[in-house]
């Protein structure tokens, strides 16, 4: 082969395509997965030479009670969020697949959060939710409720901050169930409507099960991002008061950046990634076995 | 799901009209129950919005008041002039565009040549370097940030742009993306062109990026609205003020205009409104991304 015919082959022009892109993704993906696990079975701090410590970073978390009030806090955002937003996005989906008058102002009204950064959509929520000049506490004064201090609240923050992230995610579920929605074939509504099924009926009966995809991957997907909470605590909260809103990801920012205890930090990642892998593989599995998937 | 379904759905989802792009117009009704939903759904989705532009063109002393001031005296065009005057926003706002016109551009081109090369061609190693790519796409930053924090420090980026630029020039969503949506494209096109002595590279950008422009729009606008919206990655790693980008800077200006209301809602303005342009502009290839994040699973 002369040169020229060497320079065209596919493996080459192949390898010389993807190199740049494959790079970047093994240097800055790839080496910090596989370095995050060696990480965690050290004591290091960023600056000096790591010592080998085996599973003591493990241990001592098992035992740490500020990780495990943040576990505790992420489930029961996520136990709250995954649902509503979920439950919500499908709920505004529906809503906005009618053929009604001003729909193109509902979608943009229910889609344009989706753009709001957690910061902005914070800062907004921290006015709203103002303990003295909000809107929320006249609102609620208005039905006799109140006033609450939200953010400030040692029992409503956690919630507080349900609310204003389901806020900013109702639209992105909806977009995701509305582009499923359209994917149900209109005959197979149109022969249930004309067996004399209930427009009740037909939803849970036949458009229900055929979303199951969508559901499927978004109570997966806001599970993931419901145990990556951190923008919000870290700008309104600062896991406070007190701890009630400390979250997994929050601990391990103050542990990795603010206090140099890098290796017990990377040890609660290697923990939040094998719940995240638990997670994906449920999916994987679960829609194996879902009779409409592939339809 | 077989490697088959995923690539056809994501490569079809590309192509079908969308939720947007339906025509909510023909056969509309002008009265229905749905309103009585509708109405309320959207109010709520919509106040925060709307009272943070409210607020933005109030009085200090408007926004002391309880209950809430819902209409402002004028419009206080002087708050905008306030917040330019008092912090570097302009600054913070150039940094901000400068790191994310150049992390769409990255990932244009960089994913567009990874993801012909999974696309259509036969390399050694191909099958399990694109695995590799697929694993990264399920790992949140979040888990790997302190080993990826060293390797930044370690090419003396940190407190520099570079920080948040050189990391994100390519991303595993995007060579995903992109490489569903060539497999989509018809062959014979690209076959007949070698035929004729086409270079590879040749082919890429007469033929096949040409044909692509849904699947390159959409990775451009999501790319686009993540780089400007991320906050963690920028917090590790700038430290100096003037390197800030607007998410960051609108965390320190937070700080010191606390009960500055008026001119925190005017820097929020700021900070959202090139995206909001790029929703209103734009807003089917958002929709489009997001239904794609939807099929990546």
């Amino acid at each position: 082969m002369n040169a020229r015919r060497i320079l065209q082959s596919e493996h080459v022009v192949g390898w010389a395509f993807a190199f740049p892109a494959v790079l970047l993704i093994v240097v800055f993906g790839i080496v910090p997965i596989i370095w995050s696990a060696l990480m965690s079975f050290q004591r290091t701090n960023l600056l000096s030479t790591p010592d080998w410590i085996g599973l003591d970073n493990y241990r001592a978390l098992s035992k740490d009670p500020l990780f495990k009030t943040s576990a505790i806090h992420a489930v029961i955002y996520a136990a709250l969020f995954v649902p509503l937003s979920v439950g919500g996005g499908l709920f505004a989906a529906i809503a906005l697949n009618r053929r009604v008058v001003g729909m193109r102002f509902y979608r943009i009204a229910v889609f344009v959060p989706v753009v709001a950064s957690t910061i902005a959509t914070a800062i907004m929520f921290l006015w709203l939710f103002d303990s003295h000049f909000g809107l929320a506490n006249w609102a609620l004064e208005k039905v006799g409720l109140g006033p609450f201090g939200f953010f400030t609240s040692p029992n409503g923050a956690l919630y507080s901050i349900v609310v204003m992230t389901v806020w900013g995610w109702v639209g992105f579920n909806a977009i995701i169930y509305l582009a499923a929605l359209q994917g149900v074939p209109q005959e197979l509504l149109e022969a249930a409507s004309i067996d004399g099924a209930k427009s009740w009926s037909i939803f849970r009966n036949v458009t229900l099960p055929l979303l199951g995809p969508a559901t499927l991957f978004l109570v997966v997907f806001t599970s993931i991002n419901a145990i990556q909470l951190f923008d919000e605590v870290y700008f309104l909260t600062l896991g406070g008061p007190g701890t009630a809103t400390y979250v997994p990801v929050f601990y391990l920012f103050q542990l990795a950046f603010q206090q140099g205890i890098a290796g017990y930090a990377a040890a609660i990642a290697y923990v939040l990634l094998v719940v995240i892998l638990v997670l994906t593989a449920i999916q994987l599995w679960v829609g194996k076995r879902m009779v409409y998937y592939s339809s | 799901m077989s490697d088959a379904t995923i690539e056809e759905v994501a490569g079809e989802a590309l192509l079908e009209p969308l939720p947007d792009e339906g025509d909510p117009g023909r056969g509309r009704t002008l009265f229905s129950a749905w309103h009585l939903i509708l109405l309320p759904l959207a109010f709520v989705m919509i106040i925060p919005l709307l009272w943070m532009v409210v607020t933005s063109f109030e009085t200090l002393n408007e926004t002391r008041q309880f209950p809430p001031v819902l209409v402002p005296g004028s419009l206080r065009w002087q708050n905008y002039r306030d917040v330019l005057e008092q912090a570097p926003f302009a600054r913070w706002f150039l940094n901000t565009l400068f790191v994310t016109v150049l992390v769409v551009i990255g990932n244009l081109i960089f994913c567009s040549l990874a993801g012909y090369a999974f696309a259509r061609l036969k390399f050694f190693g191909r099958d399990v370097i694109f695995l590799l790519v697929l694993a990264t796409l399920m790992i949140p930053f979040q888990v790997i940030m302190i080993p990826t924090f060293l390797i930044v420090r370690q090419l003396g980026l940190i407190d520099t742009l570079g920080a948040l630029i050189v990391p994100n020039l390519a991303g595993a969503f995007g060579i995903f993306l992109l490489r569903q949506f060539f497999r989509t494209l018809p062959i014979e096109l690209e076959e007949a062109a070698r035929i004729d002595g086409a270079s590879r590279l040749g082919i890429l950008f007469k033929i096949v990026l040409p044909l692509s422009g849904p699947a390159l729009a959409t990775l451009a606008v999501i790319t686009f609205m993540w780089t400007w919206n991320d906050f963690l990655w920028p917090l590790v790693t700038l430290y100096s003020e003037k390197n800030f980008t607007l998410q960051l800077g609108l965390t320190t200006f937070t700080g010191a205009h606390q009960s500055n209301t008026h001119l925190l809602m005017a820097a929020n303005v700021m900070s959202m409104l090139p995206l909001l342009l790029l929703f209103f502009v734009a807003q089917r290839w958002f929709i489009r991304g997001i239904a794609t994040t939807g099929l990546k699973g």
